[in-house]
């Protein structure tokens, strides 16, 4: 099957997108940029594969169970898919963890490290099947940081007023897992996916489809990606595997991706980890005029993890919290160090959290309207992308600030926003294949990373 | 370029020479500058921003923009008065090495940039010598009327000429003025000549980059002397020799190899990472056939000529009609103009973060241009000489995308 990727490779995630040949999007990929972006790249590609492959499963089981039943189905396959592909990074996790603790400096240290570890791991094992069902709260797609909750929740339980111990456990854990997040462990579709058919067929609901099942299943696998173009954009494309052809600017990426996912847009605002873009384009999704922030990233997404950080609370409960403000605070600076100055200044004289909150998103979006009117100002459909675009307490401040300056407008959010970019690129990807590009060498994307670490996965059968 | 680089080293020797030879300095700005009036007195120009952009190119100015700071300077003040008050501070010593003299007048000749006016306020407390002072009225709107004429010709006549008569100890001589201007107007021929090269295609000149070197005798200290005239005359011939030979403009790294992009640019150069700066254009096929930087020594192409026969007039002429003292519409009107003359696809805005007098009212300007000509415009940020405000990936980002976007919409 032909298919066009484009690759998306930001500050904090990198998301990979598969198009085919009629401009459909079969499948998307995300993960977490960390410090290799040559990895983080293909493993977004990976993902990306893997769900275009679910895409096709999909169609496959829809033709053969009637009604709502092959959702269901689809659905358990790929929790149970994704059980297998965390078992399989669980156990390289003990393997690295496990030397790593054979290295510690101080060798009266090891038997007790290892003792508690191992019941570590052994719990870790056992808590991932209940994560991965249809409808279990993720909390997030990244093995990481799976991991690193459960790891870190255990350790203290085991590790007890032992601050020492608990050290030597989380030290073991943060060298152990940038290692297990740098390898691939994608490239065993057909052995996950026919764990995942097993595991499901064995289901009481789904032992009347089990040969529906394995016929899909077995298409599924069968399915042959022709990758015919590749184009990379984002903050770190200059560090992406491909020729300079293939690369693109996340400015006329997200211009051409907030096109397709709404074809009325005429401006564009992407909220991202480090930049702020506000993007004119035309009714063909070619960027007219465009302002970016300068060198300084305040007002971005980063901004939004400093100020949770400096909180002490997660990134994702900001825009919740701030949802609650009776009063909005007003915050001068959106400058990151002030206002986390300001911030702690507001605290101590009495201000609530969610008022202070409130006030901050306000600001972020006061310097986005800025950009925004500096690039020609807003045009009906206005489209919101980027990270922060998930973010309700800072949409509802842009919708309001929106109809205060420019009147009614429709305003475009797609849950499947952050993935604009890599759409763009994606669509890039098929207008240029007619190019110069075809033949071009894609070998260093299309080269699996191998993976070193054993871990059958016959071992996750049993258990499950 | 050879010339050029003697011409500049033997004005830096005499300058540093001045304690032997009894030569007097007369510290002085580039827009609106009275080059041929203080050397008919036997007097030494020196150009205090030309120290600062030097100084950036040869990594030096970082320090003294610090060194300035730490004396109490802010960090939004010019980086050109910063530059150059820090360079004072740490000895003097010019961008070839040698000392500078201290200045035995400060001549502002064109008050149309504030700063300039505070920047001799300051080096007038630094150097207790005195300062003489040109007002210059703003083309407010947009045309040099007789009134402002004569207003400035007053001044020279009544405050200019006597100070430069009293520093010297000289009697001003109007042949030898005269004699300078026709030399200048010679010159400015063929710079204007220069510039017309790049309505070629592909353009000979990268009118911005390599422009601010073919700006350098002219707008500097050699403007009316013998050497001036020929720089211009050879650099006019290779010039043609290179349409002749259909051959684009050279760059750091050798031949341009095609010219994708034909680009008028609007604003200063980042002086602390020109060559990188540069190299973001080249690298992309980017050329430069216009710009307004290039200009603020004079806007020869719009047939404004250093005149012999009205000798006073046509320098009050000279410092009323500089780039900076062009009102925003008439400098929308000189961009389009050129984005039309010389068939460009676009206009790069480089918005300096200490330079007001260029900043100010950019990106109405944009807006403005655009509607004019159709042909949209790209919007970068950085400084002057102050090393810590080029920001190298957010910059060639801006430009890539703007590039790109050129190549989509084409």
């Amino acid at each position: 099957m032909d298919a066009y990727v484009g690759i998306d490779l930001g500050s904090t995630t990198t998301k990979a997108v598969f198009l085919d040949e009629h401009d459909r999007l079969m499948g998307f990929g995300i993960t977490n940029s960390r410090s290799d972006y040559d990895v983080a790249c293909q493993i977004a590609r990976e993902e990306a594969e893997i769900n275009s492959r679910f895409s096709i499963l999909r169609r496959e089981l829809k033709t053969h169970i009637p009604g709502e039943g092959h959702d269901l189905a689809v659905a358990w396959l790929y929790q149970k898919y994704r059980l297998a592909q965390h078992t399989r990074q669980l156990t390289a996790l003990a393997a690295t963890c496990r030397k790593a603790v054979d290295l510690l400096p101080v060798a009266e240290h090891r038997a007790p490290t290892h003792l508690l570890l191992e019941q570590i791991l052994s719990e870790m094992e056992v808590e991932a099947v209940g994560l991965f069902k249809p409808g279990a709260d993720a909390r997030s797609d990244f093995f990481r940081d799976i991991a690193a909750s459960t790891f870190l929740h255990l350790s203290e339980k085991k590790a007890g007023d032992d601050s020492k111990m608990l050290d030597r456990l989380i030290g073991t854990f943060d060298k152990s897992i940038l290692q297990v997040e740098s390898k691939s462990y994608a490239n065993a579709f057909g052995e996950y996916i026919q764990f995942a058919a097993d595991a499901v067929q064995r289901m009481p609901e789904f032992q009347v489809h089990q040969a529906a099942i394995q016929t899909a299943v077995k298409n599924t696998v069968a399915v042959v990606f022709k990758i015919i173009n590749t184009i990379g954009t984002g903050y770190g494309r200059q560090r992406l595997p491909f020729p300079k052809e293939q690369i693109r600017s996340e400015i006329l990426c997200h211009g051409l991706g907030a096109h397709f996912m709404f074809p009325n847009t005429r401006t564009v605002l992407d909220i991202g980890g480090q930049d702020t873009k506000a993007i004119q384009i035309d009714a063909t999704g070619i960027v007219t005029n465009f302002q970016m922030n300068d060198r300084c990233a305040a007002g971005c997404g980063r901004y939004l993890g400093y100020i949770a950080d400096e909180m002490n609370i997660g990134l994702h409960e900001l825009g919740p919290l701030a949802m609650k403000s009776k009063k909005q605070v007003k915050i001068n600076s959106t400058c990151t160090v002030f206002a986390g100055a300001e911030l702690r200044e507001r605290l101590a004289l009495g201000e609530a959290r969610e008022d202070m909150l409130a006030g901050l998103h306000r600001a972020i979006i006061l310097r986005a309207m800025s950009l925004l009117a500096r690039s020609g100002g807003v045009v009906s459909e206005f489209t919101f992308t980027g990270g922060v675009a998930k973010n309700q307490a800072a949409t509802d401040a842009l919708r309001k600030l929106i109809e205060e300056n420019y009147g009614e407008m429709k305003i475009n959010i797609s849950p499947d926003s952050i993935f604009t970019g890599a759409i763009g690129a994606a669509l890039f990807a098929k207008r240029d294949r007619k190019g110069d590009l075809i033949g071009v060498d894609l070998k260093a994307l299309q080269k699996p990373v191998p993976s070193k670490v054993e871990g059958p996965v016959a071992k996750v059968q049993e258990r499950a | 370029m050879i010339m050029q680089k003697k011409m500049i080293a033997n004005h830096f020797e005499r300058l540093s020479n001045t304690d032997k030879t009894g030569e007097k300095a007369v510290y002085t700005f580039v827009p609106g500058n009275l080059n041929e009036l203080i050397w008919s007195f036997d007097l030494l120009p020196v150009h205090p921003e030309i120290n600062a952009l030097q100084s950036a190119m040869r990594k030096q100015s970082g320090d003294y923009v610090l060194e300035a700071e730490k004396i109490g300077h802010s960090e939004d003040v010019c980086t050109y008065v910063k530059s150059d008050i820090g360079m004072m501070r740490k000895g003097n010593i010019g961008p070839t090495g040698q000392r500078l003299p201290e200045p035995s007048l400060l001549l502002l000749s064109y008050t149309g940039c504030f700063t300039f006016m505070k920047w001799f306020e300051l080096l007038k407390q630094e150097y207790k010598c005195p300062v003489v002072m040109l007002h210059v009225p703003y083309q407010a709107d947009g045309r040099i009327t007789p009134e402002m004429r004569f207003y400035v010709t007053k001044q020279l006549k009544d405050v200019v000429i006597p100070k430069l008569e009293e520093i010297s100890g000289k009697k001003f001589d109007l042949d030898r003025l005269r004699t300078m201007l026709a030399s200048s107007a010679r010159s400015e021929d063929d710079l204007v000549h220069v510039w017309n090269a790049a309505k070629n295609k592909p353009s000979p000149i990268d009118a911005y980059f390599g422009g601010v070197y073919y700006i350098g005798p002219i707008f500097t200290a050699f403007r009316g002397k013998p050497e001036c005239e020929e720089y211009y005359k050879t650099l006019r011939a290779e010039v043609d020799q290179r349409v002749k030979d259909g051959l684009g403009p050279i760059t750091p790294d050798g031949k341009m190899h095609k010219e994708k992009y034909r680009l008028v640019v609007e604003g200063p150069p980042n002086w602390t990472s020109f060559r990188e700066f540069w190299e973001m254009f080249y690298a992309e096929g980017a050329v430069c056939v216009s710009s307004t930087y290039t200009r603020v020594g004079g806007l020869y192409e719009q047939g404004f000529r250093h005149d012999p026969d009205h000798p006073l007039e046509s320098l009050a002429d000279y410092c009323l009609g500089c780039y900076t003292n062009r009102n925003l519409p008439s400098r929308v009107d000189i961009i389009a103009k050129d984005i039309i003359d010389f068939q460009a696809d676009g206009f790069v805005v480089n918005s300096i973060k200490s330079c007001n007098s260029f900043s100010a009212g950019q990106l109405l300007m944009m807006k403005e241009i655009e509607k004019k000509t159709g042909r949209s415009g790209g919007f970068i940020e950085s400084d002057l000489v102050d090393p810590r405000y080029f920001s190298a990936a957010n910059i060639k980002n801006r430009l890539e995308s703007y590039f790109q976007m050129l190549e989509a919409k084409s």
